[in-house]
């Protein structure tokens, strides 16, 4: 690779650099994955919690709500770069470090989770109500509605709004940097930004952005088979 | 005398209202009715009249504000949770939007209540099979929900809500998303749910065509009270309340309006009698026969005959030419066959 490029008249450190893009590339995958299965299932059951308390859903609650939606409401619009940084005194409680890898995990499934709540209960909304009384008219039990019905009423959409969120995840992973968690954002703005090495910059940029379209194929083909309508 | 399968005493059902401070709406205002087992009993009105609202009460899928549901014998207002679920398992319901599951295909949509009801898979199996055949979906097993027509989706509404063998069934307006064919085939399949299962239906519609198709009984309601109720044909033949009038005459327009009856009289000279046919007794041959008899000239001009439920009624409104002391001696004849009015 250095080869072609020095032959094209390109300086760039890429050859020398493959372990250290292959432990990025490692790490993002890492970070991405977890958060999108934590912060996916966590977020799942703050989305739910939103969905079902709210007036008319099948455990309305209000005082639940409201402190749900102002916890929610406070913490989804903070910058993930401020975000990351302020979690950091929880993350060493959580996950024993206040840096690395770890600790920049821990603040991605925590934002991953109030994201992907708002999706979920987003998408909720969208079950038919009819629906829902159809299951109570029938003798079926809360818990058996919210999982029997609701949630696979509302997989396909569901899938097709964590897909969405991934793309935020992998978002969020570039800016792990700021508490030294890695990956490929933080391997591209320190080998390619700051070394004015393009090559490597653009091959990062070219990792994430297959690493985003395998996903989306996958949400996308994922979706359709959930949907088959 | 059997006990009424469904009995409502002063049911109240109250909405908040929009803002805080509004007054509440109430929806169902003092409803006493009883739902006799074996009997298909219509709720029928127009939209916003409450009908909805106090199926709902029945299954108690909204909490009565006050007021008594006796359901087979048990009161349902006051049962807890896990009761109310018991109940709701020997109370099927029938939507006008159907509700089915579009996740799952029809199967897995009957699956659904026997599960609930704790059925054992090899049961859900053959019940299944056979709600499939009692509705004539059988090869409609592995489709999905939005495969179906409007109509099949019914038929799958239907079977969903006899899956645990209900002793009631209610059904929301279960055809008014429909079209006149479908719609037939439909309330076909509810008579014969009626019919060969002995299953007690309570239906709500605003159609006055259903309720002359199936209900062996029917109820009017208008803003939240039941105006008017009593054996269908009843109403048919003699409706009271004006909305009822409205509804019937909906089906049958036998009554001409004040403008038709002007025109009417420019046309045809003579005195104008109505006479009223209700049932089997009325022997028109005799009726006609008699103003013959007295030299009385009659036209039909205005009227409509209906069956509801096997029984004949109808008015007929008759121009009457010739003698006025014959017309006199053949009307006071007429009396004593059919009842008649003079019209205005």
């Amino acid at each position: 690779m250095t080869g072609l490029a020095t032959a094209f008249g390109i300086d760039t450190r890429l050859g020398d650099l493959q372990p250290e893009f292959w432990q990025a590339a490692g790490e993002t995958l890492l970070m991405a994955t977890t958060a999108l299965v934590l912060g996916g299932l966590l977020g799942l059951a703050l989305g739910l919690g939103l969905y079902l308390t709210r007036k008319g859903g099948l455990y309305a609650h209000r005082p639940a709500y409201v402190v749900l939606n102002v916890v929610v409401n406070f913490f989804r619009p903070i910058p993930f770069v401020i975000f990351v940084a302020a979690l950091q005194p929880l993350a060493r409680v959580v996950v024993g470090t206040g840096i690395g890898t770890p600790a920049a995990t821990f603040a991605i499934v925590v934002a991953a989770t109030f994201g992907i709540s708002r999706i979920v209960e987003q998408n909720l909304v969208t079950v038919s109500p009819g629906v829902i009384e159809a299951a109570r008219a029938m003798g079926a039990s809360r818990s058996r509605i919210t999982f029997g019905v609701l949630v696979p009423e509302a997989l396909g959409p569901l899938v097709l709004g964590y897909t969405f969120a991934f793309v935020a995840i992998v978002d969020m992973t570039a800016i792990a940097g700021v508490v030294a968690g890695g990956g490929l954002g933080s391997f591209a703005q320190r080998f390619g930004f700051r070394q004015f090495d393009d090559v490597v910059m653009w091959a990062s940029i070219l990792a994430l952005v297959a690493f985003v379209m395998v996903i989306q194929l996958g949400g996308n083909l994922l979706a359709r088979k959930v949907l088959r309508r | 005398m059997t006990a009424p399968l469904v009995e409502l005493r002063g049911v109240v059902k109250e909405f908040p209202g929009a803002r805080r401070g509004d007054p509440a709406n109430r929806a169902v205002d003092g409803v006493d009715l009883s739902v006799e087992p074996g009997e298909i009993f219509a709720i029928i009105g127009y939209s916003g009249a409450g009908k909805s609202t106090l199926v709902r009460l029945v299954n108690a899928l909204e909490p009565v504000t006050s007021g008594s549901v006796v359901v087979d014998g048990v009161e349902v207002t006051t049962l807890p949770e896990k009761g109310l679920r018991e109940l709701r398992l020997g109370i099927g319901m029938v939507f006008q939007q159907f509700n089915l599951m579009e996740s799952r295909t029809v199967w897995g949509n009957l699956a659904f209540p026997l599960s609930v009801a704790g059925r054992s898979r090899a049961e859900q199996q053959r019940r299944i099979s056979e709600l499939l055949h009692f509705v004539g979906l059988a090869d409609k097993a592995h489709a999905r929900v939005g495969e179906l027509s409007g109509g099949q989706k019914q038929r799958v509404g239907i079977a969903r809500a006899l899956a645990t063998e209900p002793r009631l069934l209610l059904a929301d307006e279960a055809t008014s998303a429909l079209d006149p064919d479908t719609t037939r085939d439909v309330l076909d399949l509810l008579a014969r749910v009626n019919r060969e299962l002995g299953i007690t239906i309570l239906l709500i519609t605003h159609e006055m065509d259903v309720v002359r198709r199936i209900a062996h009984r029917v109820a009017v309601m208008e803003d939240g009270r039941v105006v008017e109720q009593g054996p269908t044909v009843d109403l048919f033949a003699d409706p009271r309340h004006p909305v009822t009038r409205r509804f019937v005459g909906t089906v049958v327009d036998d009554l001409p309006d004040a403008d038709t009856l002007a025109a009417l009289r420019a046309r045809h000279p003579g005195r104008f009698v109505r006479l009223a046919l209700r049932g089997h007794e009325v022997r028109q041959s005799e009726v006609f026969a008699t103003l013959l008899r007295h030299d009385v000239a009659f036209e039909l001009v205005y009227g409509g005959i209906e069956e509801v439920q096997g029984t004949t009624f109808g008015n007929l409104t008759l121009a009457l030419t010739g003698d006025a002391a014959a017309i006199d001696r053949a009307l006071a004849e007429v009396g004593a066959l059919v009842t008649w009015t003079e019209v205005a």
